[in-house]
């Protein structure tokens, strides 16, 4: 039988605020020593009550919106309770019945394959403290039993769930979903971005139908993915251990999974017995919230370009194709660095910069699995080298070895032109005894055009670019070969 | 006159006067707290050198003819407030020894006004209790009568006022916590509207039900305390951003033309007899003095107790969740997260706490979520409703305090739902979230009865009005207890 997946994604994203959601605490923790950012409130002390931080809320509009939800008027904060030593409350502020948004869709421009995500809801919660788990240490007070040890700098962080509708129909679509979830909230700068780091996470609700009908059958949800790559991984391979199950005629239960990243696997993470029932109710330290037409309006107003408009812009504006301007696009963080390129290089340059910022660029990138803001390539160093293209400086070869250095070093171009010697010759006096001793030290080839095979011409001019270490001009080279060889 | 019976009102202007120095008044209440509260239990912690070091530096004010009302006046602090640097422990096992590192808004803004703080006092474990024998450390006795109770949660610092012990004190209520103690100990008690006063620092019972109020020894006192505690709280968003008026300048002793609301079933079956009279006798002094009295029904009222008890409880299980022994406070040693979970709350709160968490957790359970929590909500908009209508023709409700006087130690902690009985004439305020104060209105058989006064939200000062009104009536002339265990045989 054949099974079509039928995915759902929670993605919580944490929001890039100052102070946290409910206390004046810098939500900035990322590199701050363990529980350097807390106070009472985030640290549950008897007696202390929450105030909502209205940043927090503006930003859940603002994705909200981004994501075409309809706000409501009303919405309101619920406790959901569950014990456990990451909550310092024993309840974690979230929003149950009444979030603050509702019904909207995520457009993906997967591959040539579009398609659209409806989306269930945004709401705004709190982040819960960290627990570093310690194996048992084998000297010290410790010693003897595996321990945990308590962050609390993490609790009462912004977040924001996003919940899909199950419209995701494949491990690649996921990916995609959340590649484009991620560059929506990038462009909005709420959100880092990070998945390594937390700061973004996703967890999958994945079940399997027999292809063409339209039920559910029972779902897993798959967590502990902290990468895209491992989002498509688990998912892959959730699809495969589902199928085996039921084709095997098994039964499925309803569980959460655990993706392994070393086994390659998704593994129980709680039985049933811990079935939870979080008892919500609402939240009565809290006042509802209430949002009048003309503040979604007002925040709508105040939304930036996202990457649809920004896309479209880039092929009206530059004359970039489609697919190039879609790339750029994807991530806010490129489409500036580009923006910025082009501004800095010459007139008209806009088409070179991109397939400089694509080509050569891009493959550094994808080389180190880095971001173009984690590199130290600059946009002007980028114009830069655009330049010394234009004006003949550099060649293609030569602009791509000048980019390389300066995305590893951040040199100056023209520095790295004069030190490297890499300055093109196109100057026949000093290229025409090279042309001649290729000429005569490569028989075969030179044989071979004479007889007709021009294609020898091309392995002959390779001969002299590299003896020229790739700075000989190469029309100027072939010039004089062709001439040379009719002689 | 000894210098612990002086009012706050009577003791300010004697400071003033530069007749006394807060010092020399601070000693005496210490004194005297050391006297008599090895019979009463109302302290958990006495703040001496605190106290005496707050007292100095209210003298330099005073001194410096920077003093307000409270500057240099001895106040004790019920023990669910949190207090810096000092013991707070909510009556529990679970928080001996919890130093907490920050302060109430109320505390702040009391130690902002000059004020010198003697002690923490005794109350049921997390406020819950309505006798003050859930405390964790042994029960508050009543100062009229010490084989007796001084009322509950607040009982310690009823108890303090009522025995001069203190001049005046601070209590929470969330069922009827100021007012019932405050009736039984004989003295004002006064709870605000909900959302009045900051509830920061306030180690949460019910959310949406709890609030600080004063327990004095007359109503000048009180409104003096409550003037000083009022207003909105940036911590506290449950707190509503109206000025604070000046409550003394409702201190005029006139009724004329209100409308006074006496609502039927505040006189329930099973009442203390001659408890009614006597209430029926207070409301009539004011009707002497102009009011009109008519008789009304609130006919939620049978419900109130059983919403309460629903909505109380689920709130307290979420806001008790967090004493896990992790943090802080009680920790039991076990081998497991779980089992230490376990452990430290089985041992670190008590009988009636744990009966409030389950019912709570069971009211909230997602099984019986909508025929308890949900249905509880909706009475409790019938209360309001009940309220309002009544509001719509009178000015205030007039009714007793609690059905009984100070009850016997041990008589109905056998019965859990006697014990709830005791707030059934009090727990309707807190569920529409209104202003109600209790004045002392007579002794029966020798023990003190409570008249209670509820107006329309944020009308403390027609309550204080009222309440000062009947105070200067002369019906009843407040009376001191005589401190001991007394055999009561009809006043």
């Amino acid at each position: 039988m054949e099974f079509e997946p039928v995915i759902g994604l929670e993605v919580h994203a944490q929001l890039l605020t100052r102070s946290k959601m409910f206390c004046g605490c810098s939500a900035a923790y990322a590199d701050a020593p363990p529980n350097t950012h807390v106070c009472p409130v985030c640290m549950g002390a008897p007696g202390v009550m929450p105030v909502i931080n209205e940043e927090a809320v503006r930003d859940t509009v603002k994705v909200a919106l981004a994501l075409h939800c309809e706000i409501p008027p009303f919405s309101k904060f619920d406790r959901k309770n569950y014990p456990y030593p990451d909550l310092v409350k024993g309840y974690q502020i979230s929003q149950y019945d009444m979030p603050m948004s509702r019904h909207g869709y995520l457009d993906v421009a997967m591959d040539g394959a579009p398609f659209r995500v409806g989306i269930v809801r945004v709401h705004l919660e709190e982040d819960t403290a960290k627990l570093l788990h310690r194996l048992p240490a084998t000297r010290g007070p410790r010693a003897g039993g595996a321990y945990s040890l308590m962050d609390i700098n993490r609790s009462g962080v912004p977040l924001i769930e996003i919940v899909s509708a199950p419209d995701i129909h494949s491990p690649e679509q996921a990916r995609a979903y959340a590649q484009t979830l991620r560059s929506v909230l990038q462009y909005l700068g709420v959100n880092e971005g990070d998945m390594e780091k937390g700061s973004l996470r996703c967890d999958a609700n994945i079940s399997l139908r027999p292809r063409g009908t339209t039920g559910l059958g029972v779902k897993t949800e798959v967590k502990n993915m902290n990468s895209f790559r491992a989002l498509q991984a688990a998912l892959a391979y959730e699809i495969r251990r589902q199928a085996e199950v039921l084709r095997s005629g098994g039964t499925l239960v309803q569980e959460t999974r655990g993706w392994d990243e070393a086994r390659g696997e998704t593994l129980p993470q709680r039985s049933k017995e811990f079935a939870h029932d979080y008892r919500y109710f609402p939240e009565p330290d809290l006042p509802p919230l209430e949002f009048s037409p003309a503040y979604v309006e007002e925040v709508r107003a105040s939304l930036p370009e996202l990457a649809d408009a920004r896309r479209a812009r880039l092929v009206a504006q530059y004359g970039l194709p489609e697919v190039d301007a879609a790339t750029i696009t994807a991530s806010r963080a490129l489409a500036d660095f580009y923006e910025a390129a082009v501004a800095a290089a010459p007139q008209g340059a806009a088409r070179d910069v991109a397939n400089r910022l694509l080509s050569d660029v891009g493959g550094l990138l994808n080389a180190q699995g880095i971001e173009i803001d984690q590199s130290k390539l600059t946009p002007g160093n980028l114009a830069a080298v655009v330049r010394l293209l234009q004006d003949g400086t550099l060649n293609s070869k030569t602009a791509r070895a000048v980019l390389e250095e300066t995305f590893t070093t951040g040199k100056d171009p023209a520095a790295i032109v004069k030190e490297k010697g890499l300055t093109r010759i196109a100057d026949p006096a000093q290229l025409e005894p090279v042309v001649r001793t290729v000429v005569a030290s490569n028989p075969k080839p030179v044989a071979d055009y004479r007889t007709g095979k021009t294609a020898a011409l091309e392995a002959l001019l390779g001969k002299v670019m590299g003896q020229t270490r790739g700075q000989a001009d190469p029309d100027v080279a072939r010039e004089l070969l062709q001439k040379a060889l009719a002689e | 006159m000894e210098l612990c019976e002086l009012t706050a009102h009577e003791a300010a202007a004697t400071l003033r006067a530069r007749e006394l120095s807060s010092v020399e008044l601070t000693h005496a209440y210490l004194e005297r707290i050391e006297a008599v509260d090895p019979l009463l239990h109302a302290y958990l912690t006495v703040m001496r050198d605190e106290a005496l070091a707050m007292a100095r530096a209210a003298d330099a004010r005073l001194a410096a003819g920077e003093a307000g009302p409270l500057t240099g006046i001895p106040i004790a602090l019920k023990d669910v407030l949190v207090t810096e640097g000092v013991e707070t422990t909510a009556g529990s096992r679970m928080l001996k020894g919890y130093i907490p590192p920050y302060s109430a808004t109320v505390v702040e803004r009391l130690r902002d006004a000059g004020a010198v703080f003697l002690g923490k006092t005794n109350m049921d474990e997390f406020a819950m209790g309505s006798s003050n024998e859930y405390s964790a450390f042994g029960p508050v006795l009543n100062p009229w009568d010490t084989a007796r109770v001084p009322g509950g949660s607040s009982g310690g610092s009823a108890a303090a006022v009522a025995a001069d012990a203190a001049t005046i004190a601070l209590g929470s209520d969330t069922g009827g916590s100021i007012r019932q103690p405050a009736a039984l100990c004989g003295v004002v008690g006064l709870k605000p509207t909900y959302g009045r006063v900051s509830r920061f620092g306030l180690i949460a019972f019910a959310s949406s039900l709890d609030q600080i109020g004063p327990l004095a020894k007359d109503v000048t006192d009180a409104a003096i305390l409550l003037g000083a505690i009022a207003g909105h709280d940036p911590r506290d968003s449950t707190t509503v951003d109206l000025p604070v008026p000046d409550y003394t300048a409702s201190l005029v002793p006139d009724v004329k033309g209100l409308r006074l609301a006496v609502p039927r079933e505040y006189f329930v079956p099973g009442m203390q007899p001659g408890m009614e009279e006597m209430v029926r006798s207070a409301i009539g002094a004011l009707e002497r003095m102009g009011a009109s009295v008519g008789e009304v029904s609130l006919p939620s009222t049978p419900h109130a107790l059983a919403t309460y008890y629903i909505i109380a409880p689920a709130e307290a299980s979420a806001n008790l969740a967090r004493f896990d022994g992790i943090k802080y406070g009680f920790s039991a040693a076990a081998p497991t997260m779980w089992e230490a979970y376990g452990k430290t709350r089985a041992q670190g709160f008590g009988p009636e706490v744990k009966r409030r968490i389950m019912i709570g957790t069971y009211a909230l359970s997602a099984t019986y979520y909508d025929a308890y929590y949900v249905k509880a909500q909706k009475i409790r908009t019938l209360v309001k409703r009940d309220f309002d209508a009544v509001f719509a023709r009178y000015d205030a409700v007039l009714a007793p305090t609690s059905p009984s006087v100070a009850f016997e130690l041990g008589q109905k902690t056998t019965d859990p739902v006697q014990m709830y009985l005791s707030d059934v004439c009090t727990l309707p305020v807190n569920i529409a979230g209104l202003p109600g104060i209790s004045v002392p209105c007579g002794l029966l058989d020798g023990l003190p009865v409570g008249l209670q006064i509820i107006t329309p939200a944020f009308g403390e000062e027609l309550l204080v009005r009222i309440a000062y009104a009947y105070e200067q009536s002369g019906h009843y002339e407040r009376q001191r207890p005589v401190l001991g265990n007394k055999v009561v045989s009809g006043s």
